[in-house]
Order: C-alpha cells, then sequence, then structure tokens
C-alpha cells in the first residue's frame, strides 16, 4: 500500500471511529465515572507542565518583542504583541502539542497494549462496543477541558510576559501599561478564536490517537511504533489543521 | 444429549446453541490459512479443534465469534451469521482467550463486573452475588481484589473461565486452555471445561493440541492441518486414526537416528 492510499485509509478509518463513538451518546449518562477520570487525566495531570511552558513562551515572547522594539520604539505594544500571539495562536497551538506528547503518546500506548494483548477482542466478543467505553468518554473529556488549558495557558504566558517586561532593564514597562495596551487593542473575539482552535486541535489528537491504537496489530514492537506514529500525526495534524482554521476563523 | 443451559446463576433455563461452519476459507494476503472447512457443533457438545500450531485453529475459533471476517463461505451460530454485530446481541457468546485477555488495569472483581454492569444485568448488590458465585466455581473467592498481573498462570486461566462463565453464556470457545500449564493445572482446567458442560450443558468449542485433554473431554474432534480438516469424529475414533499424518500428530515418535528437522533439509 503506497503512502497515498495509506494516508486516505486512516482518514477514512478515523472518520468511522468517529461515527461510531457518537452513536453511542447516548450512554454517556452512565459513563460519567469514566468522564471524570479522563477529565482528570486529560487536565489535571496535563496542568502543570502547561503552566510551565507558557510562562515561559510569554517571558521570552516579551524578551524578543522588547528586542525589537529597542530599534524600533513602540514598546508600549509589548503587551499587545504577547497577549496576541497568545491568545490566537502560540496558546492553543502550545496545549495541543503537549497534549499530542503527554495525553495522545499515553493514549496510543494503552489501545495499543490492550488490542495486541486481545483486551480489545474480549470486549468485543462481550458485546462491549471498544468506542463506547474507550474512545467517546476520552473525546468528551478533551472537549471540556481544552478550553480550561487553554485559557490558563493564556492567562500564565501574559503574566509571565508582564513579569519580564517589568524587570528587564531596557524593556521596563509596568504591568500596568502592559495590560493597558492589551486591553484597549484585544476583545474577547480574539480569545474565543484561540478556543474553537484549541477545541479542534485536542479534539483531533484524541481521535487521532485512539484510532490509531486500536488499529495496532502485531507484538510489543508494534506498541512503540504506534505511539510514534500517533505523536507525529497528531503533530502533523494540529499544524495542517491550523492554517486552515486560522484562515476559516479569519 | 442435553439441549438446555440450567443457568448457575438463575432458575432461567437458557437453549444451548449449535455451530455450522459451511466451506470456510479465509486468507490474509496470498497465505490462505483456512480452506473449505466444514462441520457442525451440535447444542450442547463439547467439540475440541485440534491440529499444529499455525493450522488455524485460532483463526476458525475468531470467525465464530465474529472477529474475523470469512474470505470465503459461512459461519452460522444458532442459525444466523457470526459476522454480523445483531448474532452477538441475540446469541451470547463467550470466549476464553489463551492468555487469559484480562483486563490489566481492572481487579479480578471488575473484570468479572464488567459485562454485567455494562449491560446492565442487575443491580451492583446483584452484580455482587453473580461474581462471587462465579469465582467460587473456580475456587478463586480470595483472589477477587487482586490484579491480573499478581495471578499465576493457572490463575488468570481460570479467572478467563470465571469471566466467560459470568455472561451465563449459550456458546463457550476456549483457546488453548491447557497450553503454558504445568500437567496438574491442565487436568484442573480439563475437569473444569467437563463440569461446566455436565451441570450447565453450555456448548463447547475448545481448540487445543492437548492430546490428553482431547480424549478425556472431547465428545468429538476435528483435526486441521495446512487450513484443511483432514479428520472429523469421534473421540473414540481418534484413538485409532488410519491417516499416518494424525497417527503422527497424535504420537510423535522421537527418531534420534533420522530426526524430522533433517528430513525437511534434503
Amino acid at each position: 500500500m503506497n503512502p497515498f492510499t495509506r494516508t486516505l485509509e486512516g482518514i477514512g478509518s478515523t472518520v468511522l471511529l468517529l461515527v461510531k463513538a457518537l452513536s453511542h451518546l447516548p450512554s454517556m449518562p452512565r459513563q460519567f465515572g469514566r468522564f471524570v477520570d479522563q477529565c482528570y487525566l486529560i487536565g489535571y495531570t496535563t496542568l502543570p507542565i502547561v503552566a510551565i511552558l507558557s510562562f515561559f513562551i510569554g517571558s521570552v515572547l516579551a524578551l524578543q518583542a522588547g528586542y525589537a522594539a529597542e530599534s524600533l520604539g513602540p514598546k508600549q505594544f509589548i503587551g499587545l504583541l504577547v497577549g496576541l500571539t497568545m491568545a490566537r495562536e502560540l496558546g492553543p497551538v502550545m496545549v495541543a502539542v503537549l497534549l499530542a506528547g503527554r495525553v495522545g503518546s499515553a493514549i496510543a500506548a494503552e489501545l495499543a497494549s490492550m488490542k495486541v494483548y486481545q483486551e480489545i477482542d474480549a470486549l468485543v466478543t462481550m458485546n462491549i462496543p471498544p468506542e463506547r467505553i474507550l474512545v467517546l468518554p476520552r473525546l468528551l473529556a478533551v472537549l471540556v477541558m481544552m478550553p480550561v488549558l487553554t485559557i490558563i495557558a493564556d492567562l500564565v504566558g501574559w503574566f509571565g510576559g508582564a513579569i519580564v517586561a517589568k524587570y528587564t532593564d531596557f524593556i521596563a514597562i509596568e504591568p500596568a501599561s502592559y495590560f493597558a495596551t492589551m486591553r484597549q487593542y484585544m476583545d474577547f473575539g480574539d480569545v474565543l478564536n484561540g478556543l474553537i482552535k484549541a477545541e479542534c486541535f485536542g479534539f483531533v489528537v484524541v481521535l487521532v490517537c485512539c484510532n490509531i491504537g486500536l488499529n495496532t496489530r502485531g507484538g510489543p514492537r508494534e506498541i512503540g511504533a504506534s505511539v510514534t506514529k500517533a505523536v507525529v500525526t497528531s503533530l502533523i495534524s494540529i499544524l495542517v489543521l491550523d492554517y486552515f482554521v486560522t484562515k476559516a476563523l479569519s | 444429549m442435553a439441549t438446555g443451559t440450567t443457568n448457575p446463576f438463575s432458575a432461567a433455563t437458557i437453549p444451548a446453541v449449535g455451530v455450522q461452519i459451511e466451506g470456510l476459507s479465509k486468507s490474509f494476503g496470498n497465505l490462505e490459512v483456512l480452506r473449505d472447512v466444514s462441520f457442525n457443533v451440535e447444542p450442547g457438545e463439547i467439540f475440541v479443534l485440534m491440529g499444529p500450531s499455525g493450522s488455524g485453529k485460532s483463526v476458525l475459533l475468531k470467525h465464530i465469534v465474529g472477529l474475523e471476517l470469512p474470505s470465503a463461505g459461512r459461519v452460522l451460530v444458532d442459525g444466523l451469521d457470526a459476522s454480523s454485530e445483531d448474532t452477538r446481541e441475540q446469541v451470547r457468546m463467550a470466549m476464553v482467550f489463551q492468555a487469559g485477555a484480562l483486563f490489566n488495569s481492572l481487579s479480578v472483581y471488575d473484570n468479572l463486573a464488567l459485562y454485567l454492569r455494562e449491560h446492565r444485568v442487575a443491580n451492583e448488590a446483584g452484580i455482587r452475588d453473580k461474581v462471587m458465585r462465579a469465582l467460587q466455581i473456580l475456587s478463586l473467592d480470595n483472589a477477587a481484589q487482586k490484579f491480573p498481573s499478581e495471578l499465576s498462570g493457572g490463575m488468570r486461566k481460570r479467572v478467563a473461565i470465571s469471566r466467560a462463565l459470568v455472561m451465563e453464556p449459550q456458546l463457550m470457545l476456549y483457546d488453548e486452555p491447557t497450553s503454558e500449564l504445568d500437567p496438574v493445572m491442565g487436568a484442573t482446567i480439563a475437569e473444569i471445561i467437563a463440569t461446566l458442560k455436565e451441570e450447565y450443558h453450555v456448548t463447547s468449542i475448545v481448540v487445543s493440541h492437548d492430546r490428553d485433554l482431547t480424549l478425556a473431554i472431547g465428545e468429538r474432534v476435528g483435526i486441521l492441518m495446512g487450513g484443511k480438516l483432514l479428520f472429523l469424529g469421534t473421540a473414540a475414533e481418534l484413538r485409532s486414526p488410519k491417516d499416518p499424518k494424525i497417527a503422527d500428530f497424535l504420537s510423535p515418535k522421537i527418531d534420534l537416528k533420522n530426526p524430522r528437522f533433517k528430513q525437511l533439509e534434503t
């Protein structure tokens, strides 16, 4: 099978998995416990790394903008630059990339291992669709947790930028001034734009990783291969989707 | 021959089901695994499917539970197409996988309770009764809170059988139930399979290459070699096979002067 056919087959099986998972939506009230578990795994356990990374990305953005402003002049726009970049682009993309690396890889490894060790086959023989108990709760959990993680990433990034802007000698902007330009030139639409992107990225990452995990065939070596494939496919999907969603939202 | 399953968990009687394999062939790419295999399994019978490794036994079993689709021919369970999802809705089938296929993230208790919870068979108290009853039948009462990783090979097999039993199946499929077990544990598993048939009259299909198990509990036996059904008959008929290939398979002689691997080289 050539790479083009393989890609088409991958897209087809992912869409099919989504349709099968959504067909079990009425069972969700009974799966509240699984949904909460997944919210915890996707949201709470990812939060520390999201906070650390977004703090430093905000800081670096402010620092780089400061270098540029040294020669160009308008330092007061540093707040706006950090605010817009975090909200519209870096916040959602960074959270999605972390999700792919941390949660997506874990999902792919768990489902691939269940497939290889016949646990998925056991579920099918028990007439328990794997899409119902393994895929649907994860998809709904990521839909709930992605906006939360993205808003936290935005806030922490802005805060990181503000600290660097205040305490770096050649920038030295007060937080009040830093946030004033942000408030003046940004509106909720900018944040919403980023949240919509984050929802799309998170949903696709979880769906892709579930699909690759569930389609694993072979032994332990293939589990590792599936994890690599899931993370790489997720990263490519995030960046391709980023272009199209940005274009659609502009 | 018994035709009904006396439910071990309630007074209800569940009809046992038969299986018909009709001209079944299966290929994976260019590799032909099953070639025009046909036989019937009667309701309430223990049918043992034997054959050397790689002869297609497990693949055939997967067709019966609908995990594989035939390349040609068909498999009917209680007259229904086994590849249809509706068949799994209408006929309760349980499979005991070779390695157990227990859910590693769940305790033994939760492994057994999963089916009952997902199908809302009973409330939590009822589920507890059924699970503990199934564990008692296989002398696993003390293992309820253990995780699969804490169990020995024999215990894993017994938990897998309990998990199948708790589904109150009409058809039980066993994939190599005595492989990787010591002779005593193998005999114990064979006794369990025979007891389940005797007491609950479940239709059982056992895939094995264990000659002792086959002769002890099998009512009818099929032997697959190279994807073809070479023998179909009773366990008694199997004791004096006419085909030299089958005789060699059942009682292979160790010939140090003319070893098999050297015969293959020439």
